[in-house]
């Protein structure tokens, strides 16, 4: 029987409402305990996580791994080895590969490549429409069974109502959520940037606000009339918020996640950074009062989690014009430390609340097993230093891509170790 | 030709109007002035710039702005060369980078450069060592249409200090209005831009401008008015419904210049669109500056290119 006990860490799983200075006994690969002082059983390992933060594993319900199809972007081993880096033990990746994961034998593909390497737990998102083409459904049952556990055509938003409505009413029989990327296509024309003051100062052709907030106000309309359950991807305005605000006030089975940059970054950081294309991303950053939205949303449990939307580019890619450079950044290897400086050091969250919108409210949203750390749970544990000052470093990243606006960036928190099954993840 | 002026010039590109002081800005038209009367001599042509390269790279049709350019150059003795979309490079495929380095690798002093997508001159100049002139990025900037402006102005108003300047017409899309009204504000002028909803950017009030929605009040007791082109070739059919109603709205003619004042002065950027933005008889009568314009640009572009080619640094 294997053993390890992380000990004199700082226990925060928000599952139990647990925050102390505990013990964590894990026995083949479940937790066994937590408890104030537990003696080092024979023969156990030891991890000593004094002055550190012990949580239940991270999960980033929103990534791209680019694989089958676009390994020069990223593959599910470089993927879940930035995973494992940023702390996260599960990411659920999104259908827009090569060919789509529209189908059962993409979905086992990835999930045994995934198998192989064992950075991190993956789960796969299946595509809502066959090849992505927002025509007609996709086998999702058929990939239900062979291991994804939610729908999406991330990339591209469901345009056709009606599907999204059959979509709604067909995901019930599996009990997953249908996750969209809320963009009205028609409002977004040649747009880059978000629309507002810096667009027009820049001249750049903007994606209004408006493109996101139509599609969720049909979407949550449709959700209302067919009970279904529905997830907004980077949500990313003031407006939108609001609408996901009362569609749960009103008992809809609605969610939604943040991504970081969407917290940290406005427009104004295109002019910034003198048209950096690792600015752009979809949904765009947008006006400071959307942000401060955002960050109020997380504060007062509006938002249901915080999902990174690490979406690798080629540098090739990248290193274009604005307008002609892909949409999209890194996450997985920066949103714990950006989180951990821009929203619990200025006060902003608490502590517990942050594990809660990295750990326990992806598992609910997505109905994933983990974000717990209660006994008898799979041993997926992430101990970080809440204080300890780091320095990002692109060129080192475990990714197999560059594309981050956080280069550089001294920030203060960050991962120190994940824990698979109970077993340590070395990258 | 050594420009009295106690400012400096010590940037190596010229990429918008946004990043320039006012004492820049008067540098520059400065120095124009006393490249002005080279364009009146028999032989047009000073050595200043021989033995120096410069390369015009035009990634959009222009044939003003391009011919003005090179007459700059040519009076100046520069090398020149051009590029332009119509089978180089980029259109096999190569990467704006690549095309940079490409550039960089022939050693010129100097790269003149449009192109449709904004924020492009500025990438190129982060990657090369040459002096890069932004000649319009996209709906971004265009910083030595404005400096021309603002000569053209100058010469008729005598300051710039004070002025009432409307600048009409397709907002959303110029390059030019967004220039203008960097410099106009750097020099003390009050500026308020008008023409249709539909073609008027969000937050446009954030660039410190009056907006207005009706052509007669724009013009309202203006000093300097500026017309736009209507980019016919950028619209839908979205932004207005026929090109005869356009001329209703907002078009310029006689009988709305009334409101303005009496020494006031029209300016367009060209092409003009006659008919759509203005009428004949305006483009044509005694208050067009459009000409004078063009003549201006030429010298304001010696100015420009003599500042930062660094021969003034070199002869001290």
């Amino acid at each position: 029987m294997s053993k390890l006990l992380i000990h004199g860490g700082r226990v925060i799983d928000p599952s139990q409402d647990l925050d102390g200075v505990f013990d964590l006994l894990i026995e083949d690969g479940e937790v066994a305990k937590i408890d104030g002082a537990i003696k080092k059983p024979k023969g156990a390992e030891a991890f000593d996580a004094s002055g550190r933060v012990v949580s239940p594993g991270l999960i980033d319900i929103h990534v791209h791994l680019r694989e089958p199809g676009q390994e020069y972007k990223e593959t599910v081993r470089t993927g879940t080895m930035a995973a494992a880096a940023g702390g996260f033990t599960a990411v659920a990746c999104m259908a827009n590969t090569e060919p789509v994961n529209d189908n059962r034998s993409v979905t086992e593909l990835i999930l045994s490549e995934a198998e192989k390497w064992g950075y991190a737990r993956v789960h796969p998102i299946g595509a809502i429409s066959k090849g992505l083409n927002g025509e007609e459904l996709a086998e999702i049952g058929e990939m239900l069974r062979a291991g994804a556990v939610a729908v999406s055509d991330d990339g591209k938003p469901v345009m056709n109502a009606e599907l999204m409505r059959r979509a709604l009413l067909y995901a019930q029989h599996f009990g997953v959520a249908v996750i969209q990327h809320a963009e009205d296509l028609t409002l977004t024309g040649a747009g880059v940037m978000h629309e507002g003051e810096w667009s027009t100062k820049l001249g750049l052709p903007g994606i209004p606000g408006a493109a996101e907030d139509v599609m969720v106000a049909r979407d949550i309309i449709l959700a209302e009339d067919t009970a279904g359950r529905y997830h907004v991807a980077h949500l990313s305005t003031a407006r939108s918020l609001d609408m996901c605000r009362r569609a749960k006030a009103q008992g809809l089975r609605v969610t939604c996640e943040v991504a970081p940059h969407h917290l940290i970054l406005t427009d104004e950081e295109v002019a910034k950074s003198g048209f950096s294309t690792n600015t752009k991303m979809k949904p765009p950053l947008r006006s400071a009062r959307d942000r401060e939205a955002l960050v109020n949303g997380l504060a007062d449990g509006t938002v249901d989690c915080i999902a990174s939307d690490h979406a690798p580019h080629h540098a090739d890619e990248k290193d274009v014009q604005f307008n002609l450079a892909p949409f999209g950044i890194l996450g997985l290897e920066t949103t714990l430390s950006l989180c951990l400086d821009r929203l619990v050091r200025p006060g902003i969250l608490s502590l517990p609340r942050l594990v809660e919108l990295l750990s326990t409210g992806p598992a609910r949203v997505l109905n994933l097993p983990g974000g717990t750390l209660k006994t008898g749970s799979p041993a997926d544990v992430t101990v970080f230093d809440p204080d300890e000052k780091v320095t990002i470093r692109a060129a080192a990243f475990r990714s197999r891509s560059r594309n981050t606006p956080f280069d550089a960036w001294t920030l203060r928190g960050r991962p120190v170790a994940t824990f698979l099954g109970g077993r340590r993840v070395v990258v | 030709m050594s420009p009295q002026s106690p400012q400096r010039w010590t940037r190596k590109d010229l990429l918008g109007i946004a990043d320039l002081s006012a004492g820049e800005i008067e540098l520059i038209l400065n120095t124009a002035d006393s490249f002005a009367e080279i364009g009146e001599r028999p032989i047009k042509k000073v050595p200043t710039l021989r033995g120096k390269t410069v390369i015009n790279l035009f990634f959009e049709a222009s044939t003003r702005t391009r011919s003005s350019f090179e007459i700059a150059e040519k009076r100046l003795s520069a090398d020149n060369i051009n590029f332009s979309t119509s089978g180089s490079a980029l259109e096999k495929g190569e990467t704006l980078v690549d095309t940079a380095m490409n550039l960089q690798a022939m050693a010129p002093d100097l790269v003149v450069i449009r192109h449709g997508h904004p924020g492009v001159p500025h990438m190129l100049a982060s990657r090369i060592k040459a002096g890069v002139i932004n000649a319009g990025d996209g709906a971004h900037e265009h910083p030595t249409q404005a400096l021309l402006d603002a000569y053209t102005i100058r010469r008729h108003k005598k300051k710039i200090a004070g002025l009432k300047v409307a600048i009409l017409g397709d907002i959303e899309h110029s390059r030019v209005v967004r220039s203008n009204i960097h410099l106009l504000h750097k020099l003390g002028a009050k500026v308020t831009v008008g023409g249709p909803r539909t073609l008027m950017p969000v937050a446009m009030e954030k660039m410190g401008v009056d907006v207005s929605y009706s052509l007669d009040e724009a013009i309202h007791g203006a000093d300097v008015i500026m017309m736009l082109r209507v980019q016919l070739e950028r619209q839908g059919k979205m932004s207005f419904p026929s090109i005869r109603e356009y001329f209703q709205l907002f078009g310029l003619t006689t009988e709305r210049l009334k409101a303005a004042k009496d020494d006031v002065i029209i300016m367009h950027p060209g092409p003009m669109n006659r008919g759509v933005e203005i009428s004949s008889e305006l483009a044509d009568g005694p208050y067009s500056v459009i000409l004078e314009q063009v003549t201006h640009g030429v010298s304001v572009r010696m100015a420009v290119l003599y500042l930062l080619s660094g021969v003034h640094e070199e002869a001290m």
